[in-house]
């Protein structure tokens, strides 16, 4: 018998995007409101699972032509390397920076602090994880 | 007198959410097969979630002033997906066999399954 998946599969298309944002979201909200790298990457592997849900493997790969163990370790030498910032200013292990007035092109005058990128490096360990997890599980038949 | 009609439009929200939510449950509990069950919980849940959560985003927009967008997008992810989970599983449900209710006077799928099956 064929396989009809175009319910799922056209709601996976929308919803996606949605998942996505609102991951986004999350990770950037984490300074001051709840949310932050962990709960951001894990809603991203979902919108990642989702996929793998409507459609197989081989798609979701070209889709994301990216091996999660790479991203894993990517994850892991940003954090580590705003770490080691402080030990080049003369401050310990893991001091974080803040700077109030940087004009980027786009968005006008932000304020940035390295505990953000800090936590993108939780953000790409948590997906590269979950993703190696759940992708080794999954071909394994 | 507009922050009364608001709260007055909230209240009348939240408990017609709840009601349809109960009614939901009820369905499911008096209802006698897994369809008829399905039938039930996925549009009634569906409407009461989104009428309590159109409720909460009123109520802090005039108690707090705060428009969360959140609920909003909410809303919109739940109506686009609990009635997808409930087709899904109805269909797997109707592809292991899962027997209907002896009430049942037509099954239209099951002959058109069982034409699909002569013509290969």
């Amino acid at each position: 018998m064929k396989i009809n998946n175009l319910v799922l599969q056209t709601v996976t298309k929308i919803i996606v995007f949605l998942i996505f944002l609102y991951s986004v979201d999350l990770f950037f909200a984490g300074h001051y409101t709840p949310g932050g790298g962990f709960v951001g990457g894990l809603m991203t592997s979902g919108a990642i699972v989702l996929l793998l849900l409507a459609y197989d493997l081989k798609t979701v790969r070209k889709i994301f032509p990216v091996n999660f163990i790479y991203v894993t370790a990517l994850g892991l030498f940003i954090s580590f390397s705003t770490g080691m910032i402080g030990i080049f200013a003369d401050k310990p292990f893991l001091t974080h920076f803040f700077h109030k007035h940087v004009h980027l092109p786009i968005i006008g005058e932000t304020s940035l602090h390295t505990a953000a990128l800090f936590d993108l490096g939780v953000f790409l360990v948590v997906v590269g994880v979950t993703m190696t997890i759940i992708q080794t599980i999954g071909e394994d038949d | 007198m507009i922050t009364t009609i608001i709260s007055i439009i909230t209240a009348v929200l939240i408990f017609a959410g709840a009601l349809l939510t109960l009614v939901a449950s009820i369905g499911v509990l008096r209802l006698p097969d897994v369809y008829t069950r399905s039938h039930a919980a996925s549009k009634s849940a569906t409407l009461g979630i989104m009428f309590i959560l159109l409720g909460a985003c009123l109520y802090f927009f005039q108690k707090e002033g705060i428009f969360n967008s959140r609920l909003i997008l909410a809303i919109a992810f739940i109506f686009l997906t609990s009635p997808v989970a409930g087709q899904l599983i109805i269909r797997s449900a109707y592809n292991r066999n899962i027997p209907m209710t002896d009430m049942t006077i037509r099954d239209d799928l099951k002959t058109a399954k069982m034409k699909s099956t002569d013509l290969e």
